[in-house]
C-alpha cells in the first residue's frame, strides 16, 4: 500500500480500488472415461477486445520431470495464443499442479497481485480446461472493476467444466 | 507412371512447371504440428504430392532440396529422412524458441523442341542444359521454373526472422503471422515476385480432408494491387495455398519465359 497524501487525490482517481476482492469458484467435473487425466485450466481476466489483461491462475502438471509438463500448455488454444506462449512457466504464484474432479476456490485481494495494476473498467473472466485425450471448453463471465456493489455471476460448462462462479466485492 | 519412381518423382515435384499436368496433382508438405510448447520439442514432416489434400496416395515428395531455418536464420537439421512408396519425412528438433520454416526450392529449366518430327521434352540444370539441349532445334522452347514449397511451425511464441523474403521467385510475404491462423478471424498475406508486390495473381486456398467430403470447397482469390489477399477462416484445419505467374523474366540467360510457384500448409485452429 502506497501512502496517501491529500496532493495526490486527483491522481489516485485514476487508480485501481484497493479494498475490492473477487472470488472465483471453479468445478472440475467427475467424468466417466476410460482413460482420465486431471485437465488443464488457465484463469485470467480478459478485456472486452479479448486482449489479456491478468492471469490469474494455470494448473498444469508441474510435477513431471524435466518440466515436460509444459508440452500440453499450448491445448489452452485461447490462453496459449493470447498469453501463455509468452510466459515462462512455472511462474510464481501463477501455476500450480492439476486439481481433482470437485470445486475448487480462488481468491484474490484487489490490492495485491494481479489486481493491484487492473485499471477501472469492463472485463471478463475466462476459464480454459484442455484435458489429456479429451476435449477442450472455455467459459466467460463478463464484470465491471472496481465492483460498485456485492454480485455474484455464474456460467456452466457442458462438458470439461462444471459450474463456474463469480463473486466480486467493493 | 511408366517413369521410373525417382524420376516421377522428380518430374512431380516440378508439377509447377508443367502447366498441363499440374491440374491433377497437389505438393505439400503437412506438419504434425505448428503450434507447440514445452521443452524437447520436435516435429515430424510428411512431403507428399496427390491429388487428396493430405492423403498420400501417388507420390512421395523428394527432399533433395530441403532447406530448414530456425528462428535465429541459422539453417536447422532434417532428421531421420526416409522415402516411402508414397510419401516422404523427416524430423526437426526445435531447438530454439519461435518460428521454424521448412522449404523445398526448386529452381530449374524446361525445354521443349521438335527432333525429326517429334515432341520432345526436357528438364533439368542449367549445367546439363548446354549439353543435353541442342541450341539449334526447330521450335525450341526454354522455361525457366522456379518453385517454393514451405511450411512453419513455432515452438513458443511466434517470430519473424524466417519469414524474410529471399527476393527470389513467387513467395508469400505473411501479414498475418502463419502459425497465428483462428477461426472467425481475418489473415492477411502479400504475395511477391522477386520481392516485389506480385498483382493479379490468382490464389488458391483449400481445406484438407478432400477425400470425405463431395464438394472441394476451394477458394480462388486474386491479389491487389500490393500483392495482397485477405483469408477469413470458416473452419479449423489444414490448408493448402498455392498461386503460380508466368512472366519473360527469366533469371537463366537460355530461357525466354518463367515460371513461378508456390505453396504452402497454414493450420487454423478453432
Amino acid at each position: 500500500m502506497r501512502a496517501y497524501y491529500p496532493a495526490m487525490a486527483g491522481l489516485m482517481l485514476g487508480l485501481p480500488a484497493s479494498a475490492a476482492d473477487l472470488a472465483i469458484k471453479v468445478e472440475i467435473p467427475r467424468l466417466s472415461v476410460a482413460e482420465y487425466h486431471r485437465p488443464y485450466v488457465a484463469v485470467w481476466i480478459e478485456r472486452p477486445d479479448q486482449s489479456v489483461a491478468a492471469n490469474l491462475a494455470v494448473w498444469y502438471d508441474v510435477k513431471l520431470k524435466n518440466n515436460e509438463g509444459t508440452k500440453w500448455l499450448k491445448d489452452m488454444r485461447q490462453w496459449w495464443r493470447k498469453s501463455g506462449r509468452e510466459l515462462t512457466m512455472p511462474a510464481d504464484g501463477l501455476s500450480s499442479p492439476t486439481r481433482a474432479p470437485g470445486e475448487h476456490q480462488l481468491s484474490f485481494a484487489g490490492d495485491k497481485g494481479p489486481l493491484a495494476s487492473l485499471p477501472p473498467g469492463q472485463y471478463r473472466l475466462a476459464v480454459e480446461a484442455a484435458r489429456e485425450v479429451g476435449g477442450r471448453e472455455m467459459l466467460r463471465i463478463p464484470f465491471q472493476w472496481p465492483p460498485k456493489a456485492a454480485e455474484t455471476a455464474a456460467a456452466k460448462g457442458e462438458h470439461e467444466l462444471g459450474q463456474l462462479s463469480l463473486s466480486v466485492r467493493p | 507412371m511408366r517413369l521410373p519412381n525417382r524420376l516421377a518423382a522428380a518430374a512431380a515435384a516440378l508439377v509447377l512447371a508443367l502447366p498441363i499436368a499440374a491440374e491433377a496433382h497437389r505438393a505439400w508438405m503437412l506438419p504434425s504440428a505448428t503450434v507447440l510448447s514445452g521443452k524437447d520439442v520436435w516435429v515430424t514432416v510428411d512431403a507428399a504430392i496427390s491429388n487428396d489434400l493430405f492423403f498420400f496416395e501417388h507420390h512421395p515428395l523428394r527432399l533433395d532440396n530441403l532447406q530448414v531455418m530456425a528462428p535465429d536464420g541459422s539453417p536447422g537439421k532434417a532428421e531421420n529422412q526416409a522415402t516411402g512408396r508414397y510419401r516422404s519425412t523427416f524430423d526437426v528438433k526445435l531447438d530454439q524458441p519461435g518460428t521454424y520454416k521448412m522449404a523445398v526450392v526448386h529452381s530449374g529449366l524446361f525445354a521443349s523442341w521438335k527432333e525429326n518430327g517429334q515432341n520432345r521434352r526436357w528438364r533439368g540444370t542449367p549445367a546439363r542444359f548446354a549439353t543435353e539441349v541442342p541450341k539449334d532445334a526447330p521450335e525450341l522452347r526454354v522455361t525457366q521454373s522456379q518453385s517454393r514449397m514451405e511450411v512453419f511451425v513455432t515452438s513458443g511464441k511466434p517470430s519473424d526472422t524466417v519469414l524474410k523474403p529471399s527476393g527470389e521467385g513467387l513467395e508469400l510475404a505473411p501479414v498475418t503471422h502463419p502459425n497465428d491462423l483462428v477461426v472467425g478471424s481475418e489473415a492477411r498475406f502479400r504475395f511477391l515476385l522477386d520481392g516485389k508486390p506480385a498483382s493479379g495473381v490468382k490464389v488458391t486456398v483449400i481445406r484438407g480432408g478432400i477425400r470425405y467430403r463431395d464438394n472441394l470447397e476451394e477458394l480462388t482469390l486474386t491479389t491487389a494491387e500490393d500483392g495482397g489477399f485477405a483469408v477469413t477462416w470458416k473452419e479449423p484445419g489444414m490448408y493448402w495455398i498455392e498461386a503460380s505467374v508466368r512472366d519473360d523474366k527469366a533469371s537463366i540467360k537460355e530461357a525466354s519465359q518463367r515460371r513461378a510457384g508456390y505453396s504452402t500448409t497454414l493450420e487454423v485452429l478453432p
